[in-house]
């Protein structure tokens, strides 16, 4: 069986991914794509946990997250299609009108 | 038991007069505002006049209990009248006098804006004059002594758009501080040690003390910061400085307040507290020591002033002073003699200024007047009765005190009497000197002299082509107190009047008439002395001023820096500017203005608002707007989290 920590390990590593392509990106659309992945790393780390000590929790709480996640991206999606048909652009420092 | 007299109404009537003058004044009619100014000042002297037809059946002293005020513990203070002979004196004097120059003032104001503020004011100084006349404690004195320096100080920045009358009534108010900071360390004293201010209580705790000749002890500390107040009240060295200033009031001003009454509080206040300062003989020789000192230096600025109410000022200086030194050799009576008697003449002295200055339309200056002797005969007469009087001639008023003040002086020391002898032979001289100079000679004023020279109540309306007697309410209380003048001093022949006053001043060893005492050789040829004096100040004044009208110029070029230094007042003004007012002026702007003010409380502030600023500045980046740096924020902060649990975890 492989051990936990490394089920943890890589969600830390996604979840960095996630966090760094957030931080970087300028693309609306990747920065959307950073947050589904550190939701999965997360998701990881909860079915890792949920294995390790035999509970249904975990698994449950990750197809919340799952539902969640696919409203927040039909939501977002619908959003970015919004902006992207007034503003033109999908570069995130570009949308900017409430700025001071 | 005596009957009550209501005393408490003397200063009431002016107080509600001032009130009602001052609350409605302004839209009253100057008919209505005079009536009520002269109704209730004269009614005061009526109720004066009715208590002193009254005087002979009561007990005295008589005090008359109107109200408590403070009580705290053992120490009670009271509002309480204390009338005795000298109170009775003050208030025939004040009330009098006052009086009479309310009339006078009827028709000198009667041109001027703000007719009834000067009224309310006038009113109001009389309220306090009376209160501190009659006052049976010494704080009530306080009240009193305190409030004549407030109305003091608002009529003599009576036309406050001119900056050197606001000016001239801050300095007076000022310099006063000074003087009152003494008195109110008196009084201090005396409730620490006698725990009380009642005059009666204070006296009596002060009389079994022993004398203290030698040393300094309480009384004689006492006895000196009375004299503190005492010379800043009645214009004597070192703070005599603001009472030749002060003649940027209204001329009746000067006369009431700046001679005849307000300034003669520091004598009452000395001659009320004799008991004191019988028993602190040094006190009184630093008492008899000012006045002599400040008789014969105010004297010689006297004879160099050409601004006729400057004159007058230095005049009063020097004659208060005479007033001290009576009261330094302990013959207060002869100084109280003198104060009445002063305040007639002077009195008399201004509001003829006053009518002189009335004439020629605004004019001050002596030189620019001269031979208005034929233009206004009754100024005239009354300002020459008065300059007898001043002068000591033989029966005017100022004979009798002033001899008998020369006479006390020359039996306690009679250097005192020199210089006496010589202030009088001064005093002689500029009066004459003044009354040459105004009415005999030509007249050499311009045809048409600019209104308001140097006085702002250039009578509108008026043309002045030739100079014009005043109105005849002016020139009533001038006639009125000429008469005084002339047989105001006849009361102290035999020593009468110091008879009048012994009740009062009697402490076994004063008792003596200086009459009686003196041989009748003595008296006599000091008499003929200070006759001879004033007789040649007289002639001098005669020779310089009369006959070789160019002479006084030869002799001033010829003193040159003596005389320089007369004209320019021995340059005290400038010497206490160079002392206190710059040091004190510097202190405050570098130190306390920049230093303290600006560099600590105001950078403090500032500071503080500054950080705050460039905190909340430095904090401002963190929200830049951008969505990703919130974004790093969070991940920052979250690690941070994340860490500390981890570290503590392992820990």
């Amino acid at each position: 069986m492989v051990p936990v920590s490394y089920y943890l390990i890589l969600s830390g590593i996604l979840f960095a991914c996630g966090v760094i392509g957030f931080l970087i990106k300028r693309n609306i659309i990747t920065i959307f794509m950073s947050i589904e992945l550190m939701l999965n790393g997360v998701n990881l780390s909860f079915v890792a946990f949920a294995a390790q000590w035999q509970h249904l929790s975990g698994q449950v709480f990750v197809f919340f997250v799952m539902v969640v996640a696919a409203a927040e991206a039909a939501v977002g999606l619908a959003i970015i299609i919004a902006v992207y048909r007034t503003r033109e652009t999908l570069n995130v420092d570009q949308v900017n009108l409430l700025k001071l | 038991m005596t009957p009550s007299l209501h005393l408490w109404l003397i200063p009431i009537l002016p107080l509600i007069g001032a009130a009602i003058n001052g609350l409605f004044g302004r839209r009253c009619s100057r008919r209505t505002i005079a009536a009520v100014a002269l109704a209730s000042c004269g009614g005061a002297f009526a109720w004066v006049l009715f208590v002193s037809a009254r005087f002979s059946s009561l007990t005295l002293p008589h005090t008359e209990f109107v109200a408590h005020w403070i009580r705290s513990g053992d120490f009670l203070v009271n509002f309480e009248v204390y009338l005795d002979q000298l109170t009775l004196v003050m208030l025939l004097v004040v009330t009098g006098v006052g009086f009479l120059i309310h009339i006078y003032s009827v028709g000198y104001m009667w041109e001027e804006g703000g007719f009834y503020r000067f009224f309310s004011y006038l009113n109001l100084f009389m309220f306090f004059m009376l209160t501190l006349v009659l006052a049976g404690n010494y704080l009530q004195m306080f009240i009193g002594w305190e409030g004549v320096g407030l109305a003091s100080y608002l009529l003599i920045g009576f036309w406050f758009t001119k900056d050197s009358a606001a000016s001239a009534g801050k300095k007076a108010f000022i310099v006063n501080r000074i003087g009152d900071f003494g008195f109110l360390i008196a009084l201090f004293l005396m409730i620490k040690h006698f725990g009380s201010l009642n005059f009666a209580q204070v006296f009596s705790a002060v009389s079994p003390l022993p004398t203290e000749t030698v040393g300094f002890g309480l009384l004689t500390a006492i006895g000196l910061l009375l004299m503190v107040g005492a010379a800043g009240k009645s214009a004597q060295i070192p703070l005599y400085v603001w009472l030749p200033d002060a003649m940027e009031g209204p001329t009746p001003v000067s006369a009431l307040i700046h001679a005849a009454t307000m300034v003669t509080a520091g004598v009452y206040m000395v001659a009320r507290s004799h008991v004191i300062f019988d028993h602190a003989p040094n006190a009184l020789t630093v008492v008899a020591i000012i006045g002599t000192l400040t008789a014969i230096f105010a004297a010689t600025i006297g004879i160099a002033q050409t601004d006729i109410k400057k004159v007058l000022a230095y005049s009063t200086i020097s004659q208060l002073g005479y007033m001290f030194m009576a009261c330094g050799v302990a013959a207060y009576s002869a100084g109280i003699f003198h104060l009445m008697t002063h305040a007639f003449f002077k009195g008399l002295l201004f509001l003829a200024a006053g009518s002189v200055i009335h004439a020629v339309g605004g004019e001050q200056d002596m030189r620019k007047m001269g031979g208005l002797k034929q233009y206004i005969p009754v100024t005239f007469l009354t300002m020459g009765t008065a300059t007898l009087a001043i002068a000591g001639i033989p029966p005017f008023a100022g004979f009798f005190s002033k001899d008998e003040i020369l006479l006390r002086a020359y039996q306690a020391n009679p250097v005192y009497w020199v210089i006496g002898l010589f202030t009088a032979f001064l005093t002689s001289f500029y009066m004459f000197r003044l009354m040459f100079m105004t009415f005999y000679g030509d007249y050499c004023g311009e045809a048409a002299p600019g209104h308001g020279h140097s006085d702002p109540h250039g009578h509108p309306g008026h043309e002045h082509g030739t100079p014009h007697e005043s109105p005849m309410i002016m020139l009533v209380p001038l006639m009125i107190l000429a008469v005084l003048s002339l047989v105001g001093g006849w009361v102290g022949i035999h020593g009468r009047f110091e008879r009048f006053l012994d009740p009062v001043f009697t402490s076994g060893e004063f008792a003596e008439h200086a009459s009686e005492a003196a041989g009748p050789g003595l008296q006599y040829s000091l008499m003929g002395a200070s006759v001879a004096a004033a007789a040649l100040g007289w002639f001098l004044a005669r020779l310089l001023y009369r006959k070789n009208p160019d002479l006084p110029r030869k002799i001033a070029e010829h003193l040159g820096g003596f005389y320089d230094t007369l004209v320019h007042k021995y340059y005290v003004d400038e010497i206490y500017a160079a002392l206190f007012v710059k040091p004190l002026l510097d202190g405050s702007t570098r130190v306390l203005w920049h230093g303290v003010d600006q560099g600590v409380i105001d950078a403090a502030v500032n500071d503080a608002a500054d950080g705050a600023n460039h905190v909340s500045d430095a904090a401002r980046h963190m929200q830049s707007g951008n969505l990703r740096s919130y974004a790093g924020w969070i991940a920052a902060g979250a690690a941070l989290v994340i860490a500390y649990m981890v570290w503590m975890g392992v820990r």
